[in-house]
């Protein structure tokens, strides 16, 4: 199979994850569409290292992989403690830091 | 010494000067021996000062005498030093000492040392000895005031500077003393500072000094740009060799007497001296008569060789001075304060001793004598009248004063022996050391010479008038105070402490001008400094005839005033402006000399002021405001993009990446 679709399905993927981001206001969702995006990243990098045949790109998505759970730890409990506070998920609640 | 100096000139300087300036070159001894504690002279007044200043209240009760004996014991350095140059050879007697390098910079070699030669051993006598008495004399005069340890203090801080000037080895280091006797003197003009008019003074007398220290600063900077140094042998070697251009010879002089006529209270800068006399007495005495308004004479006999260089500069000296005579004078005839007439008769004895070294060679020894002796008498006149306003609960009105001789008899006596030197009765000191000049004057030849002559003739004859109407209406004639009443005078001697150094000053107004002429002793004395004065021979009148002339002259002037003040009663107030001549009026108000600067110079001053106010404040602030606000209100508008919602930040992010994956694929393309 030619590798370039593993590309071409990851932009896929990277758009809708961006465009979830831009568009959705419940918290969760823009979370799992960043979590979308990262593992987009994840598939070029493991595709770029088969292209390559090196480990490269996979050993990197390892550390993609820790990196997004850390997030994931500390990014919930923020969306957590702000629903606490605020009573809502939406991301367009949590506007105080402004001009 | 020398070699030091050639050696660290500009290179374009120092093949020409090293050549020619050699012969010439005075070649300084090295300070050994006795010469070594040169420095004594200046830090013992400096230590004085620095003890009473800083040790504040403390020092209250034995302030007065700590600063007298540093004034004192400096005094004693400089009489041993003067009797170790006396024991030298007469070609030997200029002994400089090195004490560091003050900026030693690659072509720019500064150092701080000092020079004792003929002519700054006699200022050092001069300064210390009128000094000590002076000192003496302000412990009875300032006993009452309760800042009398600051006055002391200062006055410990003027002999420091004013010695600084005198014995400085190059032009650098008379600068620093120039400006410290200014700030001195500014310090003890203001003394009784609650008095608006003595802090009015103080500031005119530094503004003024100011105009004439530029000069001097100007002058220093053509010497070095010139010759690549500030030191005396070399500048002096350097113009008397020939190797500076006529033309600069002449700028570096007329820069050099703008800050001597600053200083000496000369035309066209002589308005502050008068104002000073809002400082307490004694300091009159000692800096606005005896020293510090003499330091443009010392200044220009110092740099005689610049001024013999110099025709131009000489006549302009020249000029100052003659014309100095008759200002002062004639002003001094019109005031009623008695130490506004004596400030106008300094200013017109120090227009002598600018005429005289103005006349060049012939008359370099002739203003330094004049000058020791007028330190003598000024300084006694002054202290003379102190002891009268004293008496007199400060009123300094001649018109209130008459009759006081019965009451103050030591005063009158010395007063009166100050008195007669002034006039130059003969035997006494101005007798000798004016005819001198005023027969140097008219030696000098020609039209000029019988202008100059004239000039100096008639200001004796003035200076006879306006000292015997001074001397009629405050000790002769009938009281003009009494003994009761709201103004109340209870005239009576004052102290010892007091009276002791005007007698010694008495003493020295009688025979200094004797000491100093019979036998031409100060002429050689100083000769080596100031050069040999050429005898010439042809007399334009013969000495004695000048003598009988000058003597009648000086008679004519004694008896108008006493006509006018002895024989007829002198009026208790002064007529009005509109009772008297125009001269009068002239002379009543300065001959306009405020009024001239104030139109000439003040008001465009004030005026050009005003204006870069108002282009400071449109134009500078304008711009620098201006800016402020535009950034402000551009970024007014840029905080609008801060919305808060996290949307907008992730929406600009992703336009960031990829206008930067945009660029980059760009550059990668191309």
């Amino acid at each position: 199979m030619n590798p370039a679709n593993y590309l071409i399905l990851s932009g896929l993927l990277f758009s809708i994850g961006a465009v979830g981001v831009l568009l959705r206001r419940n918290a969760i969702v823009v979370f799992m569409c960043i979590e979308l995006m990262l593992n987009a990243a994840n598939l070029t990098l493991v595709t770029f290292s088969r292209i390559n045949g090196t480990l490269d790109g996979q050993i990197i998505a390892f550390f993609v992989m820790v990196v997004a759970a850390a997030e994931v730890v500390v990014g919930l409990a923020i969306i957590l403690a702000i629903f606490r506070t605020r009573r809502s998920a939406s991301v367009d609640d949590v506007n105080l830091l402004k001009y | 010494m020398a070699v030091h100096a050639v050696a660290a000139m500009r290179p374009v300087a120092m093949h020409t000067v090293a050549r020619y300036a050699m012969p010439h070159e005075a070649q300084y001894a090295a300070a050994s021996g006795s010469f070594s504690v040169m420095w004594l002279l200046l830090v013992l007044p400096l230590a004085g000062a620095a003890i009473l200043l800083l040790g504040g209240r403390r020092t209250d009760r034995w302030g007065h005498l700590l600063g007298t004996g540093a004034s004192a014991a400096s005094f004693v350095v400089g009489l041993v030093l003067f009797f170790g140059l006396l024991g030298r050879s007469g070609d030997n007697r200029a002994v400089s000492q090195h004490l560091y390098s003050w900026i030693p910079v690659n072509g720019f070699q500064v150092d701080a040392g000092l020079l004792f030669d003929q002519l700054s051993a006699v200022f050092v006598l001069l300064i210390t000895g009128v000094g000590t008495l002076i000192h003496i004399y302000s412990v009875g005069y300032m006993a009452h005031d309760l800042e009398r340890r600051k006055f002391f203090a200062y006055m410990n801080l003027f002999l420091a500077s004013m010695l600084l000037l005198v014995l400085g080895n190059n032009f650098l280091v008379l600068y620093a003393g120039w400006e410290l006797v200014g700030l001195s003197s500014y310090l003890l003009i203001k003394f009784w500072e609650y008095k608006p008019a003595a802090a009015t003074a103080a500031n005119k007398a530094f503004y003024m000094n100011r105009v004439g220290d530029v000069g001097l600063a100007l002058a220093i900077m053509l010497m070095f740009a010139t010759v690549g140094s500030t030191n005396y042998d070399t500048v002096f070697g350097a113009a008397a060799a020939g190797v500076i251009g006529y033309g600069t010879l002449t700028a570096i002089a007329l820069l050099l007497l703008l800050g001597a006529c600053g200083k000496s209270g000369q035309f066209p800068l002589q308005a502050w001296l008068p104002d000073a006399m809002e400082g307490p007495t004694p300091i009159s005495a000692l800096i606005h008569a005896a020293t510090m308004v003499t330091a443009g004479v010392y200044l220009i006999a110092r740099a005689n060789p610049v001024f013999t260089g110099s025709q131009a500069a000489r006549t302009v000296v020249v000029v100052i001075g003659a014309g100095t005579i008759l200002i002062g004078c004639v002003i001094g005839c019109a005031y009623d304060d008695i130490k506004k007439v004596l400030a106008y008769s300094t200013v017109s004895q120090i227009g002598y001793m600018f005429l005289a070294v103005g006349l060049g060679p012939a008359g370099y020894a002739l203003g330094i004598m004049h000058l020791l002796a007028h330190g003598f008498f000024k300084a006694g006149l002054f202290l003379g009248s102190g002891s009268v306003i004293h008496a007199m609960n400060d009123e300094q009105d001649m018109r209130k004063y008459g009759g006081l001789w019965r009451l103050m008899p030591v005063t009158w006596v010395t007063f009166g022996l100050g008195y007669l030197a002034i006039i130059g009765f003969p035997g006494l000191s101005g007798f000798f050391t004016k005819d001198k000049i005023i027969e140097a004057a008219f030696d000098k030849g020609g039209t000029s010479g019988y202008l100059l002559g004239t000039a100096a003739l008639l200001g004796a004859g003035i200076t006879a008038f306006y000292m015997t109407r001074l001397f009629l209406m405050t000790f002769h004639g009938e009281r003009r105070w009494s003994h009761d009443g709201p103004e109340a005078k209870h005239p009576h001697e004052s102290p010892t402490v007091m009276t002791g150094p005007m007698g010694v000053l008495a003493v020295g107004s009688v025979f200094a001008g004797g000491l100093f002429v019979l036998g031409g002793s100060l002429q050689n004395w100083l000769a080596p400094v100031v050069g040999e004065s050429v005898e010439t021979g042809a007399h334009t009148m013969s000495p004695a005839v000048l003598t009988a002339l000058t003597l009648v002259v000086a008679a004519g002037g004694f008896a108008g005033a006493y006509l006018r003040y002895q024989l007829r009663p002198v009026e208790a107030v002064a007529r009005p402006d509109s009772d008297v001549g125009l001269v009068t009026v002239a002379a009543r108000h300065d001959l306009y000399a405020n009024t001239f600067n104030e139109a000439v110079f003040m008001r465009p001053g004030q005026y050009f002021t005003r204006f870069l106010v108002w282009l400071d404040t449109v134009g500078v602030d304008g711009v620098v405001r201006g800016t402020a606000a535009a950034v402000g209100g551009l970024s007014g508008r840029l905080r609008r993009t801060q919305t808060g919602f996290v949307r907008s930040y992730a929406l600009s992010m992703l336009g960031g990446a990829v206008l930067v994956v945009g660029a980059l694929y760009l550059v990668k393309a191309g």
